[in-house]
């Protein structure tokens, strides 16, 4: 049975990209199709905050 | 002496962006240190550790953009903090034409998206890729800092449903050519490498590119895939993969020394699989890895290229390469020109697995070398800013680089180590490496070349002269012009060696 790993890597890769912006923008001068993330710490970084939108999501 | 800081509310930027600020600001006159930094509870430390201290400080949020510096007047401090809108905006970005604020928002612009790669804050990268794989994507994690708890839990997740985690601390992979993180441009062809050493990965595709082979797919796992604890669940899932795949004729995977227990059963997968299998174990017994089933061991990366695509062309592997006569010739010349006390080694590396590889090549010549992180616990170097006798640094060790650039991104700290190193009138021979690739620095060797005159010119002073060794590690698609690189460095007088491998063997010969 093909898994989701076979899938990605009979290709083409189609990303999504959390974090460092050169990354994205390296793959997309490849060529490959990417969403970037501008990925900031989910809930001013609160720790307690961010467990209980988990909780509640 | 004077201080300063500005604390900017929920302004988030990412750590590569921030190092490039940082490093514009700490090359004004009169300024001493800087620091440029999101508000989380590591780096108010470090604000701390630097002598800046305040209540707005301890109140900031991760989500807070912290820029602090330190000058010889206060009329730099509020020169430098008073411009830092100037700053943010001279760092022109290059970034992918689609951005969004969330992962549910990216996924919902590419609902067909199969790959995350995530680069956050080790922290939250947990979270993240838990996230990822919950929506059915793979993922390439690049964070480090995710505990072995969230590591072995996301890979029995992405186990069960199919899914591939490379990482967490995952620096490289190729997927159907496709390079990801620090990856080098190399030709499409029929070897699938696994990877739990970032640059022995980067280190072997190159070398199959220009051997003039190729590579079907490179899967990076993470640096503690093959450890008791997580048991190898990324390097089993890629092997199954590069078993399906049509693509790859030949497995091939490079590690540092997995767990013994891991090795065991990696051993026994490799036994079963339909496929041709090449390792190369860094630090193993080659005793423990002869006369196993369908497996060629490999002592070195080099050595791997080489079994590899013999494998492929259907014969045995070519005898190892090495050095040539004309290089022996030269490097014999060159300790001539040493003075009488010259006699250590000074490697100054910024690729881990190379600092590993030298470290085997040296001891089996008989040499010891200490290191930061070394072959042989005997061998560690009780402070990493001072080097022993012979020894060899990975600069791309936390302990550099904590709120500061990774050597593969910029040379400021492999620059004030080399010129360091010189000042030691015992130093013979000092060894560098440089990495091309993707998002690796456009100019490895133009941002040593200064402090590489400068060492050398400090050695002639006293009567004697610093032999530099040089290691290139890329290819000749890759963004950086790898020609010109390798002519800088020769120019500067340094023997350059197309691997690792190469320019240790180099190393040993110099030294014997």
């Amino acid at each position: 049975m093909e898994t989701l790993i076979d899938k990605l890597l009979s290709g083409p890769v189609i990303a999504v990209n959390l974090g460092l912006k050169l990354f994205g923008a390296s793959l997309e001068q490849q060529g490959v199709e990417v969403v970037q993330v501008d990925w900031a710490p989910p809930a001013g970084g609160d720790r307690e905050m961010m467990d209980l939108l988990d909780e509640l999501l | 002496m004077a201080s300063g800081f500005v604390i900017r509310k929920n302004q988030y930027y990412d750590s590569v962006f921030l190092m490039s600020v940082n490093r514009r600001i700490s090359e004004v006159q009169g300024v001493q240190q800087t620091a440029v930094l999101m508000g989380s509870p590591a780096n108010k430390q470090l604000l701390l550790d630097i002598g800046i201290q305040d209540s707005q400080i301890e109140a900031a949020q991760p989500n807070d953009l912290i820029v602090a510096a330190i000058a010889v007047s206060p009329a730099i401090v509020e020169n430098v903090l008073g411009r830092l809108d100037e700053w943010l905006e001279a760092i022109q970005e290059n970034t992918a034409s689609l951005s969004v604020g969330t992962f549910e928002e990216g996924l919902s612009q590419k609902p067909d998206a199969n790959l995350a790669v995530i680069s956050v804050p080790g922290e939250y990268a947990a979270r993240e890729a838990k996230k990822a794989l919950e929506a059915g994507l793979n993922v390439f994690l690049f964070s480090d800092n995710v505990s072995i708890e969230d590591e072995l839990e996301l890979k029995q997740f992405a186990a069960k449903q199919g899914l591939l985690v490379m990482g967490p601390d995952c620096g490289t992979s190729l997927i159907g050519g496709a390079g990801i993180g620090f990856a080098n441009v190399v030709r499409r062809g029929p070897i699938g490498a696994i990877g739990a050493a970032g640059t022995g990965l980067q280190e072997f595709t190159s070398q199959v590119h220009n051997a003039g082979s190729g590579i079907s797919h490179a899967i990076g796992t993470g640096s503690h895939d093959l450890s008791e604890q997580i048991g190898g669940l990324t390097t089993l899932a890629a092997m199954d993969a590069l078993e399906t795949d049509q693509g790859t004729r030949v497995i091939t995977i490079i590690s540092k020394p997995p767990a013994a227990g891991t090795l065991a059963s990696l051993l026994e997968r490799i036994k079963a699989c339909k496929k041709s299998v090449v390792g190369c174990f860094l630090g193993v017994d080659p005793e423990l890895l002869t006369g196993k089933p369908n497996f060629q061991p490999a002592r070195t990366i080099d050595d791997a290229v080489r079994i590899s695509v013999a494998c492929i062309d259907g014969q045995s592997a070519m005898p190892a390469g090495g050095l040539t006569p004309a290089d022996l010739g030269a490097l014999q010349k060159e300790k001539q020109a040493w003075s009488s006390g010259q006699r250590y080694l000074r490697g100054i590396l910024a690729g881990g697995t190379f600092c590993y590889q030298s470290q085997q090549i040296l001891r089996e010549a008989g040499f010891s070398i200490n290191s930061n992180s070394p072959f042989d616990r005997s061998c560690q170097l009780s402070d990493p800013d001072l080097s022993i006798e012979h020894t060899i640094v990975d600069m791309g060790d936390d302990y550099y680089t904590v709120g500061k650039p990774h050597p593969m991104i910029d040379g400021t700290l492999r620059k004030r180590r080399i010129l360091k190193e010189s000042r030691d009138p015992q130093v013979a021979v000092l060894y560098l490496d440089f990495i091309l690739g993707y998002n690796a620095s456009m100019d490895p060797a133009g941002e040593l070349l200064d402090a590489i005159l400068e060492a050398r010119q400090n050695s002639r002073q006293r009567g004697g002269s610093l032999t530099v060794v040089a290691s290139v590690c890329g290819t000749e698609a890759d963004p950086q012009d790898l020609n010109l690189q390798i002519k800088m460095l020769q120019e500067a007088g340094a023997f350059v060696f197309r691997s690792n491998a190469l320019a240790s063997a180099a190393c040993c010969e110099l030294l014997r």
